[in-house]
């Protein structure tokens, strides 16, 4: 399951955000802190995950303290998903 | 009254118990600062400056976040009679190293006396600041005492001038900050009232207005039209962090329907992003029927957006006759032009093959190949404008050339650079380095002469971008091009960065791509959307040698296609 929503995640960061398909993105690399993601994508990104996921990522939630890799951001969402 | 000391020390003294404003933040209850609070909180300010022998007429610099300490050390500035200048403040994804370059290059041109700013940043400023000898005093927000204003009339600032400087506007980017745009008393005032007009605030026909912003402050749309005339004019403000707003676009539809907000500024990219960002539940019970004016500016203005954002929120009462347009910039305090408020925005329909390549815009006979124009109204009272060629000649109506302006609100001088300033004038006339063109009175802006990259409404100068991605290890120094391509899916333009690298290598360009990315993110705070890594010799070149901008980028787009 871990896997699958680091996989759905990068997918979604690589094309829509990156535009660069091809582009890997480790899971624990620096997102925001690192200036891959800026603050419209975050957005963005809470919208695809509320879609996707059925959870909620407040808009407070949206920042480098609370997630900053694509492995604490599936902790997050596996958090509120109950798993 | 000729001064914003006296505008506001007279509210103090009229109606003292009336909110000026009232500051909303992320989590917080409202905070209501009435005039009395605002002058209070201005004068421990104002009373700190003289301590230090900071002198009416010198500069400070203002870093400070979004909140009441800003809002108090600008007026407070201005009640001691000195010029404020609000810069952005270094954020999380900045580099501090590059943030203190760009401030010791403002500090460089601007010589400031005084700085203030966040407990945290102290160090940071006095490092930055430990080679201009203009500083004499650096203040942290903890050092100001608050103290009873007395012998209000002893303020210096209520002893300034009408041509005296009020305040510098400097736009982002380290090439943004060698022009700080000096402001006088007189240019405030006059654009105020000419704008107040145009707008036909605080009218019998609309009534009381209230006005909603999130906008930074060191920007001129959310300097003069989101916090000075609003307190100037004795309309209710209603003022949100832009921090939050980019978070939570939703908050501005909820705050309209909560203060019941009748007039909003927001860059072109603003009404996409609300359009498409913003969730139904969250819009549960809003009500947007009192915005009577949702005014474009600062970025240019897509007809898409619009109806992008009067279909998403028509079902909440949100009506078509408000949305309206300006054109405006720092050089004239802020507006140029205001379009639709006495009547709904023009539409000029343009055949696309007359705009792309032509110098004149011709309507469209056939609405296929149409570009829909949005006009950005007439100019508003006392200030003119003409549409000149490269001579200097004025156009005929329907020519495309570079916008002038001549008003009673110009910019005194760029400070410091008179050189810069007189460039820009010709025959009293100055020119914007705007494209446009004139048809029955409106004003359309079709483009710009110089390179310059708008993102979401921020001045981006490319030569920043290609100088940052130039220091990265594998890039061939001076063989980088920077420019914007405009995206309707957003409205706004995204950045495109173009090396030359040496390496076929995939990883190692994904490595130098990312490299690029972070430098350039940590360095401007700006997102690049595509970076592109080509071999040697990818890049066109101009005949005297230099990167040429536009033709790379026509290169860049027809390989996308």
């Amino acid at each position: 399951m871990n896997d699958d929503i680091i996989s759905t995640l990068e997918s979604f960061i690589a094309v829509k955000i990156l535009k660069q398909p091809n582009r890997p993105v480790k899971e624990d690399e620096p997102l925001i802190s690192s200036g891959l993601i800026d603050s419209f994508n975050l957005v963005d990104l809470a919208l695809f995950i509320e879609d996707t996921f059925g959870v909620q990522i407040e808009d407070t939630e949206l920042n480098v303290n609370t997630f900053d890799t694509l492995l604490q951001l599936s902790e997050l969402i596996k958090s509120r998903m109950n798993i | 009254m000729k001064t914003l000391a006296e505008n506001i020390v007279n509210s103090y003294i009229k109606i003292p118990e009336q909110t000026a404003i009232t500051l909303l933040k992320n989590q917080n209850p409202e905070q209501l600062i009435s005039y009395h609070q605002l002058i209070l909180g201005a004068y421990a300010y104002a009373k700190a400056l003289e301590k230090a022998n900071i002198h009416p007429d010198e500069v400070v610099i203002l870093i400070l976040n979004h909140g009441e300490n800003l809002i108090y050390s600008f007026f407070g500035a201005i009640l001691h009679g000195a010029i404020p200048s609000i810069m952005p403040f270094l954020t999380e994804k900045l580099e501090p190293a590059h943030y203190r370059q760009s401030l010791q290059s403002l500090f460089e041109i601007t010589r400031p006396s005084a700085i203030i700013t966040y407990p945290e940043f102290i160090e940071e400023v006095r490092i930055a600041s430990s080679n201009t000898s203009s500083i004499r005093a650096i203040f942290s927000t903890l050092d100001i005492q608050p103290s009873d204003p007395v012998n209000i009339e002893n303020l210096l600032g209520l002893k300034r001038n009408a041509h005296d400087i009020v305040l510098l506007q400097h736009s982002s980017g380290t090439t943004g900050l060698q022009k700080g745009v000096a402001l006088s008393h007189q240019a405030v005032i006059n654009q105020i009232k000419s704008y107040s007009k145009a707008l036909r605030l605080n009218s019998s026909q609309y009534g009381k207005d209230i006005i909603v912003s999130w906008l930074p402050l060191y920007h001129d749309m959310g300097l003069i039209a989101g916090f000075i005339m609003p307190i100037l004019t004795q309309t209710p403000l209603i003022l949100m962090s832009p921090f939050d707003w980019v978070r939570a676009p939703f908050k501005l539809m909820q705050t309209i329907s909560k203060y019941r907000g009748t007039l909003s500024w927001l860059p072109n990219f603003a009404y996409n992003f609300c359009a498409q960002k913003v969730r139904a539940r969250d819009l549960e019970n809003v009500d947007l029927s009192s915005w009577r004016a949702v005014i474009n500016c600062s970025e240019p203005m897509v007809w898409q957006s619009h109806q992008m954002f009067l279909e998403r929120f028509k079902p909440y009462g949100f009506r078509a006759e408000a949305l309206a347009t300006s054109y405006a910039m720092a050089e004239n305090v802020f507006a140029v032009t205001q379009g639709g408020i006495d009547y709904p925005i023009v539409i000029d329909s343009l055949d696309r093959q007359s705009l792309l390549f032509g110098k004149i815009a011709t309507p469209s006979k056939n609405h296929d190949n149409a570009v829909m124009m949005v006009s950005a109204g007439k100019p508003i009272e006392n200030t003119n404008v003409k549409v000149v060629d490269k001579k200097g000649n004025e156009l005929p109506e329907r020519h495309i050339g570079e916008i002038a302006i001549q008003s009673n609100c110009m910019l005194s001088s760029y400070y410091n650079r008179p050189d810069l300033t007189q460039k820009s004038f010709i025959d009293g006339w100055y020119l914007t380095g705007d494209l446009g063109y004139i048809a029955k009175g409106e004003i359309y802006i079709t483009g710009r002469k110089k390179d310059l990259i708008i993102v979401g409404g921020k001045n981006i100068y490319p030569q920043d971008l290609e100088r940052i991605a130039g220091e990265v290890p594998t890039v061939h120094p001076g063989r980088v091009v920077a420019f914007g391509v405009f995206n309707e899916e957003i409205g706004t333009e995204e950045v495109v960065i173009i090396a030359e690298v040496d390496t076929q290598d995939e990883e190692e360009k994904i490595r130098v791509g990312d490299e690029i990315r972070q430098r350039v993110t940590r360095s401007s705070d700006i997102a690049l959307r595509y970076v592109h890594l080509v071999e040697r010799n990818w890049l066109i070149k101009t005949s005297s040698g230099k990167i040429a901008r536009s033709a790379n980028r026509e290169k860049f787009l027809a390989q996308c296609q």
